[in-house]
């Protein structure tokens, strides 16, 4: 098939950016989404353009390296679909298709397709961990973790860091991400010492960087992980109860 | 060069704890007066730089990716081996140091190995306790399922998705020691060359990638984990940025190169759709669990799967090896796939897979327990080729994926440059000619967690009272020109092609004559035509752009670059090993029935090849391995 790519160009973070329309031609439908990129790029070097710049890297939907905005949504048209996993079997010969970078003020552009995440590490680094030094843990088995709080973990612990769900809120908000790497660990018996602490800080460093959830859902939808807002729910939760534990007398009660 | 292993005396199961004791310790208030230098923040150089800081000492990571949480180890699907033998099914830690040397084909250090075996129990604790969500029982206790080469249930896993949970959890704890500030952290930054001083290993030079700016940083120490070189064959499950500059610009500064051919060739993986493939998809080994792999008998056959007879399918491995049928190690497996296709009998539109089929387990099991088990895989199957494999058999051919040779190092992970360490996949340390399924994230753990904390401990007591050398040294100054030379020639050269051009060519080669068979004639034939290809590559290749602004075409170009020699060391190493072992297969060097044939008696040592300078020959030196517990017989498997 042959398509029309309308891409987003910008030099870099200062550079004025515009739309360039590229041919892609003799696409085959088992092509992903990057490797049409690929293409397009091989034939700019030919011709002296300097390539699009898009973030990459295993091309099969868990670094989170990858992600533009497809005609508007995140990750395209396929449902739970890094970019990188999107094929070409969903679009049909003569499409057009806008490709754009993440938009949100709290993803600053480097260039073309290129933004920096490193607000994402800056609420990890705040509190997603369960402090355990390298030596101190205890005999693996000492610690049953009932299999449906252990799968819900891992529900949440799925997510991949992408940033979908902050280019495709309305608020440019962090919740869905942010929620879902403090309920991993808020959920297991390992991460109830620090539960609270936690909830506060990585809660605050977000509302230092993106916006707020207004429950306008999109996140999940755009989610290659199909993460539920259900985790928001658990966020907000603990969030309103972190307010008494961490208070003096407040977090000497049981973590219930 | 001398290659001393550094292999402590005593009794095997004695020699950690013995060392450990050995070693000399650095007092926590010297400890904050030393730096050590992490470049790669996968799982061994995440969990070292944790480690290390936890510790008290400074530690700089360097990353060229956005986020120390994308390295390549997330792309690990299957599991993590452990000795815990919570089956009780006559596991331990000798059994699993047996299997791994066993599955390596008597080409790794014991003590290394009996070492990892040992550490392996420690790893489980370590990421239970960090929140790592295994695969747990009903009761809430710990979930096993067996891998390929081995015959008890040891694998620790987390969906399809170990790895990813397994970096999350080394990601985390670096982060955490980024937020008290014992680490300071360079993402987007990359490695691109050792700095040595009177022989020792002093600091790197770096590239920004965002703004093209090249600096110094120096420490007392320097560990790479950099992972390996999967990418040399362009087509690979390797994920696009991984590459083996790191490493091979410490080649050059004279660590020694070991093993460079033992590279690992993985059975299940999604085969090409085309000539657009840019890189291949893994399907976990696991999946070799519970499904069937055959072809069908009559090549000729062009009925859709389904419709194929039991009685006129070919269940090859079940029928070649009955014991351990479709869990024969990897390169075994690999080995048997090609000559199917090689013989017309591949499945496809392209005719080059075999089908790996679910339906006797979806008939014994049920759906909804396949699902459980495999269910991402599946889906990832089917997003990636349009098809179901709940309805119809996967098709699967082998493709590159994991190299066990890498930087030569010893008992400490030291290499032959004091003061550089190396961990993870870029060592060549524990897996011998070939690397069991599962054992790659218990290595980079093991080696990352509990192994150079302690050995980078003991080389930093002796540099006590000294500090680091300063970047205004010579050494640093020079580096850093021959960097920036390297960049402004690429972006000067009026070349035609673009880097990845280049790239696929070098790979067909590599593919074709330094892959899963190869023959005297053959690799002679690819050394040349590497060298020739390298010479079209320096005088053709086109970069555009600045090198003051992110280029994604003049980061590979470099990194193609090393590809190139990397090739070209890989084909002389595998001319010289006139024996097949492992992922090593020398068509000239084969049993009766077609298994590798080694030969321990002229060939039972390390290849550890040593620089010599642009355009010359390395240097061959040899690290004989000696075996007093696991006795080097033919692998069998039937």
């Amino acid at each position: 098939m042959n398509l029309t790519l309308k891409v987003w160009r910008q030099a870099g973070p200062t550079a004025p950016g515009q739309f360039e329309t590229y041919e892609a031609r003799d696409i085959s439908e088992d092509m992903s989404f990057l490797e049409v990129l690929d293409v397009v790029n091989e034939d700019l070097n030919d011709r002296g353009i300097e390539p699009i710049a898009f973030e990459h890297d295993c091309r099969e939907g868990i670094c989170g390296s990858c992600g533009v905005m497809i005609n508007g949504q995140a990750h395209g048209p396929g449902f739970r679909t890094a970019t990188c996993q999107l094929h070409m079997r969903l679009f049909k010969d003569g499409d057009s298709i806008t490709v754009e970078p993440w938009r949100a003020a709290s993803f600053p552009l480097i260039r073309d397709l290129v933004v920096n995440r490193s607000a994402f590490d800056r609420i990890i680094e705040s509190g997603g961990f369960i402090s355990v030094n390298t030596g101190s843990a205890v005999e693996a088995n000492m610690i049953p973790i009932p299999k449906v709080v252990s799968d819900a973990a891992m529900d949440a612990a799925e997510c991949i860091g992408c940033g979908a769900c902050v280019a495709s809120c309305p608020n440019g908000a962090a919740s869905l991400f942010t929620a879902a790497k403090m309920q991993h660990l808020n959920l297991l018996p390992q991460g109830q010492a620090e539960r609270w602490q936690r909830t506060q800080s990585m809660v605050e460093t977000m509302e230092d960087f993106f916006g707020s959830c207004t429950s306008h859902g999109e996140c999940q939808f755009a989610c290659p992980k199909g993460i539920s807002i259900d985790v928001i729910a658990y966020m907000n939760r603990d969030y309103l109860k972190s307010m008494s534990k961490n208070r003096k007398l407040g977090g000497q009660g049981l973590t219930t | 060069m001398e290659l001393k292993s550094a292999i402590p005396e005593g009794p095997i199961e004695d020699l950690w704890d013995g060392h450990r004791f050995n070693m000399r310790l650095v007092n926590p208030a010297n400890k904050r007066r030393f730096n050590v230098i992490v470049v790669g923040t996968g799982l061994a150089g995440a969990s070292a730089a944790a480690s290390l800081a936890e510790l008290g000492y400074g530690v700089t990571v360097f990353s060229y990716h956005d986020s120390p949480r994308r390295a390549h180890s997330i792309a690990a699907q299957g599991g993590i081996n452990a000795a815990k033998n919570y089956q009780n099914d006559g596991d331990s830690i000798h059994r699993l140091f047996y299997d791994t040397v066993k599955g390596g084909d008597f080409r790794s250090r014991e003590a290394n190995v009996y070492r990892l075996a040992q550490l392996s129990v420690n790893i489980i604790d370590q990421c239970v306790a960090q929140g790592v969500p295994f695969a747990r029982e009903y009761g809430g206790q710990l979930e096993n399922r067996s891998f390929g080469g081995v015959q008890v249930s040891r694998t620790f896993y987390a969906r399809g998705q170990t790895g990813q949970q397994l970096l999350l959890g080394a990601y985390q704890a670096l982060m955490r020691q980024v937020g008290t500030g014992a680490v300071t952290l360079y993402p987007r930054t990359e490695m691109l060359d050792l700095v040595t001083v009177d022989g020792r290993a002093v600091g790197v030079t770096v590239r920004d990638l965002q703004t093209g700016e090249i600096s110094s940083h120096s420490a007392h120490a320097v560990i790479l984990a950099t992972g390996g070189y999967g990418n040399v064959y362009y087509l690979s499950t390797n994920a696009k940025k991984s590459n083996a500059t790191a490493a091979w610009r410490a080649h050059k500064k004279g660590a020694a190169f070991a093993n460079p051919c033992f590279t690992q060739i993985h059975p299940t993986c999604i085969p090409a759709s085309g000539e657009h493939q840019s890189k291949l998809t893994l399907m976990s080994e696991s999946l070799r669990n519970d499904g069937r792999i055959w072809v069908p008998k009559d090549e000729t056959d062009q009925r859709s799967p389904s419709d194929i007879p039991e009685a006129e399918r070919d269940y090859y491995l079940e029928r070649q090896y009955p014991a351990f049928g479709n869990l024969v190690p990897r390169d075994v497996a690999s080995r048997a796939a090609k000559r199917q296709v090689d013989n017309g009998r591949g499945v496809g539109p392209l005719k080059n897979g075999v089908y790996l089929d679910f339906g006797s387990a979806i008939d014994r099991l049920g759906q909804p327990e396949i699902e459980e088990r495999y269910g991402n895989l599946f889906e990832m199957y089917d997003r990636i080729t349009g098809e179901d494999p709940y309805e119809t058999p996967m098709r699967i051919y082998p493709a590159t994926h994991y190299t066990m040779g890498g930087l030569w190092v010893d008992y400490n992970l030291m290499s032959s440059i004091p003061g550089l360490f190396v961990g993870g996949e870029a060592n060549f340390s524990d897996h011998g000619a070939n690397r069991l399924g599962a054992s790659a994230l218990m290595q980079g753990l093991a080696d990352g967690y509990f192994v150079l904390p302690n050995t980078v401990s003991d080389y930093l007591a002796g540099l006590l009272g000294q500090g680091a050398v300063g970047t205004d040294h010579a050494a640093f100054r020079e580096s850093r020109a021959e960097v920036e030379d390297q960049t402004k020639r690429y972006l000067s050269n009026k070349g035609t092609h673009s880097v990845d051009y280049f790239h696929k060519a070098l790979g067909h080669i590599v593919w074709e004559k330094i892959g899963m068979e190869r023959t005297a004639t053959g690799l002679q034939e690819a050394m040349r035509d590497i060298s020739s290809l390298r010479e079209d590559f320096r005088r053709d290749v086109r970069v555009l752009g600045s090198g003051e602004s992110l280029n994604d075409s003049l980061e590979k170009a470099g990194r193609v670059a090393d590809f190139f020699d990397l090739a070209e060391l890989i084909a002389r190493d595998a001319l010289h090993r006139e024996e097949s072992c492992g992922g090593h297969f020398r068509v000239e060097h084969q049993t009766e029935d077609g298994e590798a044939a080694r030969d321990d008696d002229n060939f039972s040592y390390v290849a550890a090849w040593e620089w010599q300078g642009e355009g010359k020959p390395q240097i061959l030196n040899k690290e004989q391995l000696e075996f007093e517990h696991v006795h080097p017989a033919q692998r069998s498997y039937k």
